[in-house]
């Protein structure tokens, strides 16, 4: 029933979809910032970058989850380590080899991901106690639901700091003739902590459980 | 020695790891509730970064890199492992951690129990794998690695105190509900960065 003929139960549905937007690894479980914000100047640094780290989550989880009763539990996190780490070394060849220019800009936070917390805090968290198929419905959802932040956090800095989207024109520049004056400090670091905080407020007001009562 | 003093400069304060390249803020942002807690981990970090990116260097030089291997045999020269380096760097990481956990354990165990649980989580922390990361993109001497690993460590440990610090007045003042916590959280971290940002062009 669900459209696209996929093999899913309601159960699975959740469990693809709940960590894009109600449970967001970002904004909801605070996980994974880190490298979140460094490569959102640009819309195709932050679409790479999201792939990269979905496809790691998901293929990191289906890993361990299919390991996961045969790894001792004293060693799980060596384990986790290099599952991810063997992973991360794989994209970060296949960047090199295709998209060297922009392999060259992501610099140190393809590395990065190998740390990113969402795909340790996935694997340690649900795949080390749930079957392989689940787990890896999981990695997908939290993978895109990082990716969409990335997204909407690169669109606005790079339409308001550049005028572009993707690299296209889109307000026409002061100093190309156009009219848009370019807002210098949406491609400077502190503003994308700006934008996430926004983020998050906005999420909040939206859905008044997740604030927080101190 | 001014080429030293310049690099050490710019790791602290100008390519700040925490507020110029968002490195480790998930431990920035969870850990930074209290001055203590963010002395204990900022003491760790650079604990951990001074004994971790240089090693690193080293294995890189006599192991990894392109033509690394020559000291082994000559027929080795063409050898070039770099691209192995995510999964030692951050073997070494880890094991690392484990050593300086039972070293602190055993020698200081007074620091051990301020330190609790956030020593065995640096070997996941973001600023200290970066650290050896940057150390291989920029190509560092072992002399520089060094001075990057202290000046690195040493940046995020002030970023964290000072957060720490605003957030602890924070608790005063009256906040809008959706912002509370980990929303305003960001904007103190966006402000604090704008405010680093003043050091830039800063060279000795």
């Amino acid at each position: 029933m669900n459209g696209i003929g996929l093999p899913l139960t309601k159960q699975d549905r959740a469990t693809l979809l709940d960590p894009v937007i109600i449970n967001n690894p970002i904004g909801v479980q605070v996980l994974g910032i880190c490298s979140a914000l460094a490569v959102t100047t640009r819309l195709d640094k932050a679409l790479v970058m999201g792939i990269g780290v979905t496809l790691v989550t998901a293929l990191a989880n289906l890993a361990v989850s299919l390991v996961r009763n045969y790894t001792p539990g004293s060693i799980r996190i060596i384990v986790q380590l290099s599952i991810i780490a063997s992973l991360v070394i794989v994209f970060d060849q296949v960047l090199k080899a295709t998209l060297y220019e922009l392999s060259l800009e992501l610099s140190v936070f393809v590395g990065l991901i190998i740390t990113n917390c969402i795909v340790m805090g996935r694997a340690e968290g649900f795949a080390m106690q749930n079957g392989p198929y689940r787990s890896l419905l999981d990695g997908i959802g939290n993978g895109l639901g990082y990716t969409l932040v990335l997204l909407l956090v690169a669109l606005s800095r790079e339409l308001l700091g550049a005028g572009k989207v993707f690299g296209f024109t889109v307000l026409p520049l002061t100093k190309d003739g156009g009219w848009y004056v370019a807002n210098g400090l949406m491609l400077l670091a502190p503003s994308a902590l700006f934008m996430i905080g926004l983020l998050i407020w906005a999420l909040r007001v939206w859905k008044p459980q997740l604030q927080e009562k101190d | 020695m001014e080429h030293f003093l310049n690099l050490g400069i710019r790791s602290i304060f100008l390519e700040n790891m925490a507020l110029a390249y968002f490195l480790g803020m998930c431990s920035f942002l969870a850990c930074s509730k209290k001055v203590e807690t963010a002395i204990g981990l900022g003491v760790a970090v650079i604990f951990v970064q001074v004994l971790t990116v240089p090693l690193n260097n080293l294995l890189l030089r006599y192991l990894l890199g392109e033509g690394a291997l020559s000291w082994v045999s000559p027929a080795l020269k063409e050898v070039n492992l770099s691209f192995l380096s995510f999964i030692l760097f951050i073997g070494t990481i880890a094991a690392a951690t484990q050593v300086v956990e039972m070293a602190v354990d055993r020698y200081a165990p007074k620091l051990y129990a301020t330190l609790g649980v956030f020593l065995p989580l640096i070997a996941v922390n973001c600023v200290i794998l970066a650290g050896s990361l940057f150390m291989q993109e920029r190509d560092y001497s072992f002399a520089e690695s060094v001075v990057f690993g202290v000046g690195s460590g040493l940046g995020w440990a002030i970023a964290i105190i000072a957060m720490a610090a605003i957030r602890e007045k924070l608790v005063y003042s009256n906040v809008p509900d959706g912002l509370r916590g980990l929303g305003i959280t960001f904007i103190t971290a966006g402000l604090m960065s704008l405010a680093f940002m003043m050091f830039s062009g800063i060279q000795l």
